[in-house]
């Protein structure tokens, strides 16, 4: 490759050397796939859904395969916050890539203290989950509506001493509407899309394959879904946008700065193919080369429509 | 460690139960009894995900392993369709395998259907001076590598569901007639969760330990994803361990078995 290319972008402030981010959920605290391939190849880490207390999350089974992604319904599993910034904080500081808490709460003075309490940790930037739709209490049912994301966030936001990014769910009549929600109400960056709600049943047994009976739906099955919503929310909103939702290679992350997001997140291809994130970057820098990009930030919101 | 490795040889055992050998030295030489390998079944989105098979045997001076699995449904029948000399996308060797202890004179592995398959290369490992292997199927149909369970044991018991091949019955119920007269050191379950249920709670009267390997629907294989959940006693309380990482072989007393 001949070309000289900068593949690092800013979000609201949060620096990434390159747009690639493990997403939270698919890559724990990162230990596991440090085996596989050296985490400095990232752009970013976002660790697992982080809550106040420890908690043990949903029975099991928690992961049902559907055509061309899979469902699952962890339930927020965790070891908690205290727990993360003690033990898995200084492991991933080892690397040099961004470390993105994603916070998790029951109630709004939940989301305050998670806020508050990661403010003080060595991270880099805050992804604020009102999206996961495993759990009874708080997440989703903030998230779902304008109303709900205004209130979290426009308590949290002045606690934040870090770039919060919000985290949306798709599972909403218009998501457009919700990110501007959380944009006016203090947002430094939406991060999008979480996995849609869905279902799988087995017809033999005459019962749903997860324990949690629904789940959330994410890999490529998704995407087109999640490429709709990225350029709807990049309409709307005028903040940075992290985008996701089945992305598995450098031209599905190509695809998503196009439409409008920043950077990209990657969980679910993950599983499929351990090098699928480090496949990403090198995807992404050998379009630039195939295309004479030399800033990764000219492709953001580079759709010709 | 993720690889492409080369398969070897593919063997029908029986209708719907295959063999796959592979070769790989870097599994090979690492991999002890009881761990487990993901294979991509395919590069397409129908099978999406990894598939987990647990290593049945592995032969170290010809750096190969062997795989056996049983078709149910679209990875392993598309498993079916390789063929030796193809290419095979293999992570492993992966999770926590069975503890092998010298001081244990006299072993029991206890298997059921497909949960049979890991508990060869246990018996091949472990350097008991007796080594009694309770195997039992569904029906004489499905009983599969009978000839190398008795080349690695000392002792062969088989029971089928229906009676016909063995014993009538459950390997538990064998167990339990075995233990009325000898005391193995230890015993290692493989099998359907209620059968390793049921054999934990037997060998606990005898005050004998025992290991478990269990199952569990599994994301990435690796530890991260967090979905195959098992609950495991932790003090006076439980927690989910996860099969892929912690297990798929853990203490018979640490795990809760469900109702």
């Amino acid at each position: 490759m001949s070309l000289q290319k900068d593949l690092s972008v800013n979000v609201a402030g949060l620096k990434l050397k390159n747009p690639v981010i493990a997403a939270s959920g698919a890559f724990g605290f990162g230990r596991e796939y440090s085996e596989y391939f050296d985490l400095n190849r990232l752009g970013g880490i976002a660790v697992k859904g982080l809550t106040l207390l420890p908690r043990k999350g949903n029975p099991p089974p928690r992961i049902a395969e559907t055509p061309a992604g899979i469902l699952n319904s962890v339930g927020l599993q965790n070891p908690g916050v205290h727990a993360f910034i003690e033990k898995e904080i200084p492991f991933i500081r080892q690397f040099d890539t961004a470390i993105i808490a994603n916070a998790s709460g029951n109630t709004v003075e939940d989301y305050e203290s998670m806020v508050e309490i990661l403010s003080a940790a060595d991270i880099d930037a805050i992804e604020l989950n009102l999206s996961c739709p495993n759990v009874k209490e708080g997440c989703m049912s903030f998230g779902s509506t304008a109303q709900g994301v205004s209130q979290v966030v426009s308590r949290v936001k002045p606690r934040a001493k870090k770039p919060l990014i919000v985290k949306l769910t798709p599972n909403v009549t218009d998501i457009a509407e919700i990110a501007k929600a959380a944009e006016d109400a203090g947002a430094d960056a939406v991060s999008l899309i979480n996995t849609l709600l869905g279902m799988a049943i087995d017809a033999h047994t005459r019962k749903p394959i997860l324990a949690n009976v629904t789940g959330g739906l994410s890999g490529p099955a998704v995407k087109p879904i999640a490429l709709r919503m990225v350029y709807q929310v990049s309409q709307a909103v005028k903040i940075p946008i992290i985008g996701m939702g089945g992305i598995s290679n450098g031209i599905d992350a190509v695809e998503f700065l196009l439409a409008g997001a920043s950077a990209v997140m990657i969980g679910t291809a993950g599983f499929v193919n351990p090098m699928a994130w480090v496949e990403t970057v090198e995807g992404i820098e050998a379009y630039m080369e195939e295309q004479g990009v030399k800033n990764v930030t000219e492709l953001i919101g580079g759709l010709m429509v | 460690m993720h690889r492409i490795e080369t398969i070897k040889k593919m063997k029908k055992l029986n209708e719907d139960t295959f063999l796959i050998r592979i070769k790989s030295e870097a599994i090979a030489s690492r991999a002890v009894a009881g761990q487990f390998v993901n294979i991509r079944c395919s590069e397409g989105m129908d099978a999406y995900l990894r598939r987990p098979i647990s290593i049945c045997a592995i032969d170290r001076e010809d750096n190969t392993f062997d795989l056996v699995y049983q078709v149910r449904g679209k990875g392993t029948r598309l498993l079916c369709g390789f063929e030796s000399g193809d290419q095979i996308d293999v992570l492993g060797p992966l999770g926590r395998g069975f503890t092998l202890n010298p001081e244990h004179q006299h072993i029991v592995v206890v298997g059921g259907g497909i949960g049979t398959f890991p508990l060869l290369q246990l018996l091949k490992d472990h350097p008991a001076k007796k080594k009694t292997a309770i195997l039992g199927f569904r029906t004489k149909e499905l009983v599969v590598l009978e000839d190398k369970f008795k080349k690695h044991s000392h002792e062969l018991l088989m029971a089928t569901d229906d009676g016909s091949y063995g014993q009538k019955g459950f390997v538990t119920t064998l167990l339990e007639q075995m233990l009325i007269k000898e005391r193995p050191h230890m015993v290692y379950f493989c099998g359907p969760a209620i059968m390793m249920k049921r054999g934990v709670e037997i060998v606990s009267k005898y005050g004998i330990p025992c290991e478990v390997s269990m199952e569990q629907r599994m994301g990435c294989g690796v530890g991260a994803c967090l979905v195959c959940a098992c609950k495991t006693k932790k003090g006076e309380d439980w927690d989910y361990s996860h099969v892929c990482k912690d297990g798929p072989v853990f203490a018979g007393h640490e795990v809760v078995f469900e109702e």
